[in-house]
């Protein structure tokens, strides 16, 4: 615990050392120069009155250090006190001073004092920096900023938002005032402007404004006000109700884009030459180390790295299949017990390998900046970018495979092989070397699964026993054989999980569609799309 | 062939001599029992615990050992098998006769041992925090109760945050499902509604956090302060916390507060969206004490990696290691029976600068600390408990367990002693 007085002192000196480090330029500002001192305090509270100082300051540099806070890059050299801005730098900080800007070169860690903050002056900083940025020449910056102060209205912030909006040009950055100044006519006390608010916001689905209209149920006292409310309120939820359906949608189409990508090499190694694979888990699990090998080798350009790792993956897991098929699997066609057994015990081995080389630990897969944070569409609904990329991934390798297997001579062979063995090869095709292939290409393409996995699970060696139920689970759904029915399967069994999630729990979600798909196949053993003629025998 | 049956003949004497000279040895150690996975999914947390044994016991040898004699680590790997820990607890007991093992990670770990213990009459030390409603003469529980976790979490978000709303997300089985019972029995005292109160399971490992997340932003637009509080455990975290980030939902708007989230878990993630986020804990590596420096840096030494890092269990392990340490001392005998006695008010140093002393339910006082993830994926801790809390292993908040208390001293030697009918239904 400090004692008073020396806490006095550390600020008095604080004062001096920032005094002599503002020097170039514009007069001090001494209520910001106040508030960086108290910055500088141990206690939250303290610290809460110096942003509260800054942000009321109107020094051009009150926007900047706040936003260096909330970004934890400010911090104060152990030895001098002085207040710079640290940027990391592998193990070091690159500081420079943060009054004057000038460089000051690289430190270690343990000669800084970081000023921390918690999650209250987060929001307390968040919100000043808005009301700061309502000011904001660009317009992006301006629509943050207003978003994120509708949360907490009062009278007085009306007052700003009202102001902006007469003056503001962008067209979403006034909507967004629009929710503003609907909030204020909510709370006027002429009556009519009540109800003339509560038309305006018909339909708008912003949060704020349904917990607005909710309050105001809750202290009306005239009954037509009243009524309007709970007809607005009825018409925003059924709005919303909408939208969470669309919602609902995406994500179930995403968890099935997901168990699409897993289950579309099995369709191939399962479906075409009918080996029951148990390590192709663990040939996704060997795509997304691909990944986090590669991206440690290029720590510096992680979206190039994860760009690199599908043909890597597809590699690296292609040679894996070979191997297994060439050294084991080929000796066992027509066994199918002895096959599982085997390729369970491939799969035992692959993992132990993996965490002799790599330890047991989850290795960290970082995402591109360009798949982090999601698509805002309105208010209530935004598809993160992750899944959506992963989406049209997982399409474009379908699509791709497809057209392999319907246009390529290897795809013709791979096809031929699969309907009629004997006949293949009164033709002339090597069999054995199709074969090889054809195992081949379905562990690459689960290679490339686990690149996609690496960004939204975890990278370990148990990666692959979590998805191989749900492959298998796919193929048998969808039809063994068929690449058609694998995405049908996988994005149908996706959707349906989702929407029975909500009402169901995520367990029993699980549990309803694997009894589900059990009475199916009671039911049709072929699947969604067997296959006709003669190969289906 | 000549040379071949001389090698024979040096190999049985080298057996013979190493067999003799073992059986030697083992007159003058104490062995003490390691019960801690080293291959299937525990193995990620529970090799930490393994290895902070060994650096705990090879230190102590420095000191001379225990008793004037060396100790001796045996060590077994349950291979995260239920069952086989069991068995593997057995071997521990009957075979190789240790006088205490350290040991357990999961729940269902301790309830499979648990009888193993009781019936052969040996002592473990159990170092991770847990769901409560047990005490066993044969277990001293030095990980964190529900009171010195779960609740001063709650009452921390209730007081300091002001959260109004409640979402108890966590994982499908026995420690979540009893803790959240408690918290939810506790939150309806406290006098927070049904309507504000989300509670909600899923199964080991889940990767697809997309609904749920999206459900618990839906649940905090409601006006009201919300904040989760996740029993989540292990692995399933890293897809949780990042689908918090992706949707926005940022620690500042609901945050998380976890509590089986240390530094172990977030030494493998890219912590960037977890910043703010908080965790309760009884220890964190980045406290400043003096024993916690020396206790880094002897870890840092013993796994030869500057990049480790230390966590809660440890500490437990530190704690529950040296107690059983002092009280062997105490009573002058590995017996069990002797220790349990003595092991009872054994104060020992704790990490966090303070001491923790061994309650009569077999429980130990702590500090409840809570800590906001860094960048660096170290916590900065923002709240304390203002003084030790006693482990409760009987839950106050539930209807079943709030008469019951447990006491091994004598008279009343009992684990499950209702206080309201003053009879004992626990084991004797």
């Amino acid at each position: 615990m400090h004692s008073f007085s020396r806490d006095f002192a550390l600020a008095a000196l604080f004062w001096l050392l920032l005094m002599t480090q503002y020097c170039s330029g514009a007069e001090p500002n001494s209520q910001f120069l106040d508030g960086l001192v108290l910055l500088s305090a141990q206690s939250f509270t303290e610290k809460e009155k110096g942003i509260e100082l800054i942000g009321a300051s109107q020094d051009p540099l009150a926007a900047r250090t706040l936003q260096s806070l909330l970004d934890g890059k400010l911090f104060y050299t152990s030895k001098d006190n002085i207040l710079v801005y640290g940027e990391s730098e592998g193990a070091n900080y690159a500081i420079s001073d943060f009054l004057s800007g000038e460089s000051l070169g690289l430190v270690k860690k343990r000669n800084l004092e970081k000023i921390t903050i918690n999650n209250t002056l987060r929001s307390t900083l968040k919100t000043t920096i808005a009301l700061i940025n309502l000011q904001h020449p660009d317009d992006t910056v301006r629509l943050a900023a207003v978003n994120a102060v509708l949360s907490d209205i009062n009278p007085e912030l009306l007052e700003i938002l009202a102001g902006c909006y007469q003056t503001e040009k962008n067209e979403q950055v006034r909507d967004a005032l629009s929710v503003a100044l609907a909030i204020g006519g909510l709370r006027q006390q002429d009556t009519a402007k009540r109800l003339e608010a509560l038309q305006s916001v018909r339909g708008d689905v912003h949060p704020v404004i349904k917990n607005e209209i909710q309050a105001l149920i809750d202290r009306e006292t005239d009954a037509i006000v009243i009524k309007a409310a709970k007809s607005t309120l009825t018409a925003i939820e059924g709005k919303i109700a909408w939208f969470a359906r669309l919602e609902t949608l995406f994500f179930g189409l995403s968890l099935g884009s997901v168990l699409v990508l897993a289950a579309i090499g099995l369709a191939i190694t399962f479906g075409v030459i009918g080996v029951i694979n148990m390590a192709h888990g663990e040939l996704i699990m060997l795509g997304a180390y691909t990944t986090y090998v590669l991206q440690q080798l290029m720590p510096d350009s992680i979206g190039l790295a994860l760009a690199l790792s599908v043909p890597a993956a597809f590699g690296v897991s292609g040679l894996a299949g070979i191997l297994i098929e060439r050294s084991v699997i080929r000796f066992l066609y027509g066994r199918p017990l002895e096959t599982l057994l085997a390729t369970f015990g491939i799969s035992l081995v692959l993992q132990q390998t993996v965490r002799s080389i790599f330890s047991p630990l989850n290795r960290s897969v970082a995402t591109p900046d360009w798949m982090s944070g999601s698509i805002t569409i309105n208010p209530i609904l935004s598809l993160t970018s992750n899944r959506v990329t992963i989406f049209f991934f997982a399409m474009l390798v379908f699509g791709a495979l497809f057209l392999l297997l319907k246009k390529s001579s290897l795809g013709l062979n791979v096809r031929a092989v699969a309907q009629n063995r004997a006949m293949a090869r009164a033709m002339g095709i090597r069999a054995a070397r199709v074969d090889a292939l054809t195992f081949g290409l379905g562990s690459g393409i689960a290679g490339i699964a686990g690149v996609a996995l690496s960004q939204l699970t975890n990278v370990g060696p148990n990666l692959g026993q979590a998805y191989i139920i749900d492959s298998f689970m796919v193929v048998v759904f969808g039809g063994v054989g068929n690449l058609w029915g694998t995405l049908l399967g996988g994005l149908s069994l996706g959707v349906a999980n989702k929407f029975l999630e909500p009402w169901s729990g995520a367990v029993l979600a699980k549990i309803i569609i694997l009894v589900f798909i059990i009475l199916f196949i009671q039911k049709r053993p072929q699947g969604l799309f067997p296959q006709k003629g003669r190969a289906a025998e | 062939m000549k040379f071949t049956s001389s090698a024979i003949v040096a190999i049985w004497t080298v057996a013979l001599s190493l067999g003799l000279s073992s059986s030697v040895l083992a007159a003058d150690t104490i062995k003490v029992g390691i019960l801690h996975s080293l291959s299937g999914t525990m193995a990620i947390s529970e090799t930490t615990l393994k290895d902070t044994m060994l650096m705990l016991i090879e230190e102590q040898n420095k000191k001379g050992g225990l008793l004037g004699k060396k100790l001796e680590a045996v060590v077994v790997d349950p291979a995260s098998n239920w069952p086989l820990f069991a068995e593997k607890a057995k071997e521990l007991i009957e075979k190789e006769k240790v006088a205490a093992t350290f040991g357990c990670w999961t729940s269902v770990s301790r309830k499979s041992v648990l009888p193993v213990f009781e019936e052969q009459n040996s002592l473990l030390f159990y170092p991770v925090q847990y769901e409560g409603e047990e005490s066993s003469r044969n277990v001293f529980y030095t990980g964190a109760a529900p009171n010195q976790q779960a609740i001063p979490a709650v009452d921390y978000l209730m007081k300091e945050i002001k959260v109004e709303r409640w979402v108890l997300a966590g994982t499908d089985y026995v420690y979540p499902r009893t803790t959240n019972k408690i918290l939810e029995a506790y939150l309806k005292l406290k006098g927070v509604a049904v309507d504000d109160i989300m509670i909600n399971y899923t199964p080991f490992g889940h990767s697809d956090w997309q609904s749920i997340v999206s459900d618990i932003k839906k649940f905090g637009s409601a006006g009201k302060k919300t904040a989760v509080v996740s029993t989540i455990n292990g692995d399933a975290n890293v897809p949780f916390y990042k689908e918090l980030g992706n949707q926005g939902i940022t620690a500042d708007t609901i945050p998380v507060v976890a509590f089986s989230v240390g530094e172990e878990e977030l030494s493998g993630i890219d912590t960037k969206p977890l910043v703010g986020h908080l965790a309760a804990w009884n220890y964190f590596m980045s406290v400043k004490s003096e024993a916690n420096d020396a206790f880094i840096e002897s870890w840092l030494k013993f796994i030869k990696n500057q990049d480790r890092v230390t966590n809660d269990p440890m500490e437990a392990h530190y704690i529950g290691f040296n107690m059983w340490v002092k009280a062997v001392e105490k009573a002058g005998t590995t017996d069990p029976d002797a220790v349990q006695d003595a092991i009872i008010g054994v104060a020992v140093p704790n990490l966090t600068g303070g001491y923790s002393a061994m309650m009569p339910n077999h429980h130990i006082t702590k500090p409840v600390l809570i800590g906001e993830i860094q960048e660096d994926g170290q916590f900065e801790v923002v709240w304390e408990t203002a003084g030790l809390v006693v482990g409760d292993d009987w839950s106050d908040y539930l209807e079943g367990s709030k008469d019951l208390i447990s006491d091994w001293r004598k008279p009343l030697y009992c684990g499950a002693y209702n206080v309201v009918t003053a009879k004992c239904s626990g084991t004797k």
